[in-house]
């Protein structure tokens, strides 16, 4: 093999290596998860969540997560929303992680919802906030709802996502109103986040974790 | 000798013209749209003090402009050969008056500077700590409020309204307030702009900074210490209105938080980071 041909070839890798990590990294950042269209039109539309506490699977197995239903009834791993402007969306959530509490209990009251939280059926006007495993959190809306937590010594807990409604779970429902057009964030207040920096690391600051968009259109 | 003493007289008048100009326009024009504004007592000695800063720099600027500017225009070569120019020597009177001035200049902007930092503005509304060492006159009186941040929001206790937090800031005017700033998590920084105060809120530590409220207003609340993923959205608008909206808001709020109040925590000048039940 000739001097050149050894030259092209290293530098022909060093380019394909180079490449590939550019191509990782520029993937890493952009990443977004899939947009979840609410059900229904406006003026009524309804979101039907799930909260896991630990994946099972993919690159954090062990990451706190929401799951969003779509359509068709399948569950998307996504936190990022579609719902209309104006309009009443109804939110289901299915919460099948255990409670870890709120570190500031302001947020046990659920805040920015039309009519009461519903906690398994019951019209639950406030949470201990020791109870609360996560909340739904949409500041820029004054939206704010406890999730409460599965029972810690609860039977047939999910260690797989998604979950089914066969395994320990809570239900909470509610509506708010969404206003004009435009994207919000939204978040949990629980430090839910197991072996973080205060609990607040790894899927407390990822959007399709614990952190979301929510295109209001 | 005589040239450049013709030189210099032009350079001079230009200098005293453009800046007998600048400084009314910087005082009464540009002054009253400097940042913070007059909200608060605090906000306007800081707006005063840019006010001063830029009219004591302002013919130090102008005299380096116009210089240049007359060099370009009259010391311009223009065709034939590129020649060096005279050799330039030092000027020991000159150059002394420079250093004299420019140093009295600056010395004099420090001392007031730090004046109106400690002692009229009350730190500036970077927060004096948990022990302030120049509280206002009438700071027995003040209306306490706490600050709280944590990722990704700011909530607000007010211990004379029986600890009752709020989501929402609202201060009645003309009111001397004490904030206590402090966080639940990580440090965050507490800016409201428009009212002077932009201090530190740290885990574990009061940090406590006066502001003086004057006419109703908005202003803006917003974190300036990257505290995470939501830290650009972790913005508010608050509102300083009338006594008597004050107390209107403060019943609703009372009102609307009694179911809750039982499970807030005691009153305490700064909180440390709980639960850790998950926490690494």
């Amino acid at each position: 093999m000739t001097r050149s041909a050894k030259l092209a070839g290293v530098f022909g890798g060093i380019a394909a290596v180079a490449a590939l990590v550019a191509y990782y990294i520029v993937s890493y950042l952009i990443v977004v998860p899939p947009s979840v269209a609410a059900a229904g039109q406006a003026p009524r539309a309804s979101v039907t969540l799930q909260t896991v506490a630990s994946m099972g699977y993919g690159p954090h197995p062990d990451w706190v997560s929401y799951f969003v239903e779509d359509a068709r009834g399948k569950w998307v791993h996504s936190t990022v929303l579609t719902v209309p402007a104006n309009s009443l969306v109804k939110v289901t959530v299915l919460q099948y992680d255990t409670a870890t509490g709120l570190r500031n209990p302001y947020w046990g009251g659920p805040r920015g919802i039309v009519g009461e939280m519903v906690l398994d059926g019951k019209p639950t006007p406030t949470l201990d906030p020791d109870l609360a495993s996560h909340t739904f959190a949409v500041p820029e809306l004054g939206l704010s709802v406890p999730l409460a937590g599965v029972a810690d010594d609860a039977k047939n807990q999910c260690g797989l996502a998604p979950c089914t409604l066969a395994e320990a779970h809570r239900t909470i429902t509610f509506v708010f109103r969404t206003g004009k057009r435009g994207t919000y964030r939204w978040q949990c207040f629980v430090p839910c986040a197991f072996g973080t920096i205060l609990g607040f690391g790894g899927p407390m600051q990822s959007i399709g974790y614990m952190d979301g968009l929510l295109h209001v259109v | 000798m005589a040239r450049l003493s013709s030189h210099a007289r032009r350079i001079l008048a230009m200098w005293l013209v453009s800046t007998a100009v600048a400084i009314p326009l910087i005082i009464w024009v540009l002054g009253p749209h400097l940042p913070p504004g007059d909200m608060t007592a605090e906000a306007s000695d800081q707006t005063s003090a840019n006010i001063v800063l830029t009219a004591v720099c302002a013919p130090i600027v102008l005299l380096i402009l116009v210089y240049f500017g007359y060099a370009l225009v009259v010391f311009r070569a223009s065709g034939g050969q590129i020649e060096d120019g005279a050799p330039i020597r030092g000027h020991a009177p000159t150059q002394t008056l420079w250093l004299v001035l420019t140093s009295a200049t600056v010395l004099a902007l420090a001392v007031w500077g730090s004046l109106v930092l400690v002692v009229s503005a009350h730190g500036a509304g970077g927060g004096q700590g948990p022990n302030p060492i120049d509280p206002p006159a009438g700071a027995k009186e003040a209306l306490q409020v706490q600050v709280i941040g944590q990722q990704w929001n700011w909530t607000y206790r007010f211990p004379g309204y029986g600890a009752i937090e709020t989501a929402h800031l609202d201060l009645p005017a003309d009111r001397l307030v004490e904030f206590h700033v402090t966080s639940l998590d990580v440090t965050h920084s507490f800016w409201a702009y428009e009212l002077g105060v932009k201090a530190d809120a740290v885990p574990g530590v009061d940090n406590i900074a006066f502001v003086h409220t004057r006419k109703p207003g908005s202003f803006s609340i917003r974190c300036a210490e990257l505290c995470g993923l939501w830290h650009g959205h972790m913005y508010q608008t608050g509102q300083v209105v009338s006594t008597a909206g004050f107390a209107s808001w403060m019943a609703s709020e009372q009102k609307a938080e009694a179911l809750n109040k039982k499970y807030l925590p005691p009153y305490s000048g700064h909180y440390y980071p709980e639960p850790q039940r998950r926490a690494g």
